[in-house]
């Protein structure tokens, strides 16, 4: 029972660091109604800029808030340089634009910062919680922080102006001209934010698995199935969906073998979005002819 | 008559000395034998090196490898001639480290493969290689079927075999700690399994009650943190672990942060301090223990070293971009040293015939970053390099070496 | 798809003695790189069956090609098949496994279907090193093939032979692919992808021909991995991640989707671009790849089977009116 309740803690662990990551799929999905599959890799890029600016003797909170930014500006220029003249191409030309920045990314971190692991400091005290062995003070504030993102996300896209006119952008950009909304810049500003946010989910990441090129990979797809099974449309079905895929993972792999973890815990999350097509809690969408 | 003998005497001595220079001139022009890769002034060798992919963190052996061949170029060459090692990318691919070999041996004709690296690409190739007689020479790889002369007659590792690895723990715990209860971790591929067949191998019917509970992970799980709390739950106070120097760390970290602190033998890929025991703090890591066969450069105890002074003189000259704590670049820098050695003994004959008679002919060959006492030989039978190896414990500042140098049963 | 006419089918004729040709005056090691070239142009013809004519995304075809490569080689080791029979065995065994994952498949849409394909692409490598299957798949040690030897009669080395027998496996793909895409049941595939709603209500069974799409999308797929083992004479759950799915994937769309032809263009894409980029950039090879992407895609975002089709309607605008 004790490794139960262990192992559940660890996977909510582990389900935090999907979490934070979905979060920043679900905001470029609701700016874009694209998922970018470069996100993991660029926020391990950010996460190396910001680990450059500590050993250049930047203090840990100047580093971060100096990261943020500086993913936000990267993701503006992306979209607006690299997005922009395929944003009318079809579909499918677009993802591969992000398959193909996703490769860049990887390949100039390790270019430039070489592949050895590196350690990366965390904001939060060494010592756990009220002493306790089941998770350290860096999983439960990395977990608070994400919960604070996901608030100022849901308050930001329901009570901000600004919000909506990015939903609407994204949803019926020619109706949202029309009114006035300058679309193309609200597409800069989403993925701006998701470079920002996923900045943030990869500075909680790397302290726990330590700072490294393809430290990414595996995360986005967990962090990708936890989105989807949570609902894509629904930043709080995201970081819920997330979290599930973390504890899921942990409960199969002890339960039914570490050597199919991987594949069980997918199965699981196919099987649920068989049954229910758009996610747990997102919007079921009706198609018209 | 003194006169006439001098004549003589002055006859003979030219006559001989012609001769003998004919006689010389007529041997070197005999001895100088060249194979495809080889000349008068190139010896061309190949290796594929995962530069892209998954195990890119070992794409610096290529590099510094290169870096090596430029430094012995600078200095004049082996017996004079330039060498020229072809590195091309595999992305720890088979297809691709297929398709680059046959581009080395058929359109780059090299003399010989040099540290291919990853036991799937070299799977992949070392039929064709053998078909086409080429020599494939010291495996960046420690899996043990690379030692088979009999059917790979072209193929030549050099690690310590993994499956050595494995039995030396084993033989060990049967020794210092016979009622030891064992967990495992080990990566799913075949470099964790060679491991783990050596540790069962080396601890035979006694394994089943010692072990018990082993463990998996994939190389794309983020963590490892959810099998070290299952291994720390099934009572083992002995942890085996099988892991890349990712996880090596996490492990490292997990099993002291979880409170488990069991007797940690930690495998040799793993144990670098600089790019393992630093980033999972070395206060975690007091009390391991791992085998070696080379000395670790971030060890305090070698620190004036002569031979660790060469390499860091080496590194800051010709491999500055690479990255002094990484045990992989002093690897690198001893298999290049080793491949240096058996094209010397070749002196003019570069065929890949003798490359192979050379690379099997290693008689008590000594190499002062190897550890103290170590000689590596091979033979026409004996294809293992390396078959010595110490344990070592971690003090918290370094590996510091215990019990003596044993002789693995290379197999 | 207009039918073939007098010149289109010169044109093609001449492609085929071209192909034929071409072995000849390359060397062994040129060979075995087209070999792989044609390999993958049924790979990607069958992927594009699905996404570019059925519009249903697969993330993860990788793993059907490494079905049809473990067939492939477990059928040559393990029960002494000769090469040539391993192949539609191997093809079989893919339509069927196809057929049954796009059965689920069918209730998922766009980014869902996108997870389920990537989850299977990703699951195969771990699938394929499982203890219970290493029996026949020998597990991660994967499994050498012996390349087989061509018939004494030809006179040809083994990576011509190889060759030749690719292309005359991607001539009768190519030509029943060609045939069922331009019938009715490709008229049905595209249908489903542009009005699902309307098709239905026209009577197609959407659900069996998607099902059925997705079946002989991933025979030939299979088929092409069956090729690719014997050709690179081993299977390792390495050679098969997820890599190779998005390479397929960029393969369909860099050659042009929803076309025949575009599988070609795609193949010699994926097959040599890599190259070509570590020749140009040995610190960051990836990265010049990534580049050359993002600058088809501004250039042909229709791929490079659209660029042309839309450069020759030009010219024929321009030449009638």
């Amino acid at each position: 029972m004790n490794l139960f309740i262990h192992q559940i803690l660890s996977g909510l662990a582990t389900g935090g660091i999907y979490a934070s990551v979905a979060l920043a799929l679900v905001m470029i999905y609701q700016a874009t109604h694209l998922v970018n599959f470069a996100q993991g890799e660029m926020a391990m890029f950010s996460t190396y800029l910001a680990w450059a600016l500590m050993q250049a003797g930047v203090p840990y909170w100047v580093a971060f808030a100096l990261t943020v930014a500086g993913a936000f500006v990267l993701g503006v220029v992306i979209e607006r340089v690299v997005i922009r003249p395929v944003e009318n191409s079809p579909i499918l030309a677009v993802v591969i634009v992000f398959i193909a920045l996703l490769v860049i990314f990887n390949s100039l971190a390790g270019w430039i910062f070489s592949y050895t692991i590196k350690p990366f400091p965390s904001p939060f005290p060494a010592e756990p919680l009220f002493g306790n062995s089941y998770v350290s003070s860096h999983e439960l504030g990395s977990m608070a922080i994400t919960l604070v993102v996901l608030l100022l996300l849901f308050g930001f896209f329901r009570f901000t102006p600004l919000g909506l006119a990015m939903r609407a952008a994204a949803q019926n950009p020619v109706s949202s001209r029309l009114v006035g909304i300058r679309v193309g810049w609200m597409l800069a500003l989403g993925w701006g934010l998701a470079a920002a946010i996923g900045a943030i989910a990869g500075m909680m990441v790397a302290p726990t698995v330590f700072l490294e090129p393809n430290m990414m990979g595996g995360i986005l797809l967990y962090a990708f199935a936890g989105a989807l099974l949570g609902g894509i449309d629904s930043p709080g079905g995201a970081v819920l969906g997330g979290f599930i895929v973390g504890v899921l993972e942990n409960v199969v792999g002890v339960y039914i073998g570490t050597e199919l973890k991987l594949t069980v815990a997918l199965v699981v999350i196919i099987g649920v979005l068989v049954v229910r097509p758009s996610g747990m809690f997102g919007k079921v969408h009706v198609v018209r002819v | 008559m003194h006169k006439t003998l001098d004549r003589i005497t002055r006859r003979t001595a030219l006559a001989l000395a012609f001769g003998a220079a004919c006689f010389a001139q007529n041997a070197a022009a005999q001895a100088a034998k060249y194979g495809p890769g080889a000349s008068a002034t190139e010896i061309k060798l190949g290796q594929t090196m995962p530069y892209s992919g998954p195990a890119s963190a070992y794409g610096t052996i290529g590099k510094v490898e290169q870096a090596y061949f430029k430094m012995i170029n600078d200095n004049g060459g082996i017996n004079g001639r330039k060498v020229n090692l072809i590195s091309l990318d595999d992305g720890y691919s088979p297809p691709k480290a297929v398709e680059q070999v046959r581009r080395l041996v058929e359109q780059d004709e090299v003399l010989a493969l040099f540290q291919t690296l990853g036991t799937p690409s070299n799977s992949a190739i070392h039929k064709y290689v053998n078909a086409k007689k080429v020599p494939h020479l010291l495996l960046a790889t420690g899996a043990t079927k690379w030692g088979d002369p009999q059917n790979n007659p072209w193929t030549m590792g050099f690690n310590l075999s993994y499956q050595s690895e494995g039995q030396i723990y084993a033989k060990w715990l049967l020794k210092n700690k016979p009622d030891a209860k064992i967990a495992i971790l080990y990566q799913n591929d075949d470099f964790g399994k060679d491991v783990l067949k050596g540790v069962k191998d080396g601890l035979g019917a006694a394994g089943a009650k010692m072990i018990v509970k082993e463990a998996t992970y994939e190389v794309t799980d983020p963590t490892i943190d959810s099998q070290i709390l299952t291994l720390q739950s099934s009572g083992a106070d002995t942890f085996i672990d099988i892991t890349t120097p990712k996880f090596g760390a996490q492990a490292v970290r997990k099993a002291f942060d979880s409170g488990w602190k069991p007797l940690h033998l930690l495998n040799n890929v793993s144990a670098s301090i600089g790019s393992v025991l630093v980033p999972a703090g070395v206060e975690k890591a007091v009390g391991a223990i791992t085998v070696a066969y080379y000395k670790d450069q971030n060890d305090p105890q070698w620190k004036d070293d002569p031979a660790m002074l060469e390499w860091r003189a080496f590194m800051g000259r010709y491999y500055r971009e690479g990255d002094p704590k990484d045990q992989s670049n002093l690897y690198g820098y001893l298999a290049a040293q080793i491949m240096t050695q058996i094209l010397k003994q070749c002196g003019n004959d570069l065929t890949r015939e003798n490359v192979m008679r050379q690379a099997a002919n290693l008689k008590q060959f000594k190499l002062p970053l190897l550890l103290p006492g170590m000689a590596l030989s091979t033979g026409p039978t004996d294809f293992f390099p390396v078959k010595q190896a110490q344990l070592q414990k971690f003090t918290g500042t370094q590996w510091q070496l215990f019990g003596e140098l044993m002789n693995t049963d290379a197999r | 798809m207009a039918s073939l006419d007098r010149r289109k089918l010169v044109g093609v004729v001449l492609l085929v003695v071209l192909a034929c040709v071409l072995p000849f005056v390359v060397g062994n090691y040129r060979v075995f790189q087209f070999t792989l070239v044609l390999a993958y142009s049924i790979a990607l013809l069958g992927l594009n069956m699905l996404t570019g004519y059925n519009g249903q995304i697969s993330l993860g075809h990788g793993a059907f090609y490494a079905i049809g490569a473990y067939g492939a080689a477990i059928l040559m080791d393990k029960a002494g098949f000769p090469y040539w029979a391993t192949i539609p065995i191997a093809g079989a065994i893919c339509f069927v496994a196809g057929f049954l994952f796009g059965l689920p498949a069918l209730r998922l849409e766009g980014l869902y279907l996108a997870l389920a394909t990537f989850s299977l692409g990703v699951a195969m490598p771990q699938i394929l090193k499982h203890e219970a299957l290493a029996k026949w798949t020998g597990g991660s040690q994967g499994i050498v093939i012996v390349k087989p030897d061509p018939p004494a009669w030809s006179g040809l080395s083994q990576d011509q032979w190889l060759y030749f027998f690719t292309l005359a496996w991607v001539v009768v793909l190519f030509v029943f692919g060609w045939n069922l895409l331009r019938g009715r049941i490709g008229r049905a595939m595209v249908a489903i992808r542009d009005q699902p709603i309307a098709a239905q209500a026209m009577g197609v069974n959407t659900s069996l021909v998607k099902s059925l799409t997705f079946g002989v999308s991933a025979l030939y797929t299979g088929i092409a991995g069956a090729i690719g083992a014997i050709v690179i004479q081993f299977v390792a759950p390495d050679s098969f991640t997820i890599f190779l799915s998005i390479t397929l994937l960029v393969g369909v769309v860099i050659g042009g989707l929803a076309s025949i032809w575009g599988a070609f263009f795609g193949a010699v894409f994926i097959q040599f671009i890599p190259n070509i980029a570590d020749e140009i950039s040995k610190a960051a090879p990836w990265a010049i790849y990534g580049v050359v992407l993002i600058a088809f895609m501004y250039v042909m975002p229709t791929g490079v089977a659209g660029f042309l089709r839309l450069v020759r309607s030009r010219i024929a605008r321009r030449r009638g009116a």
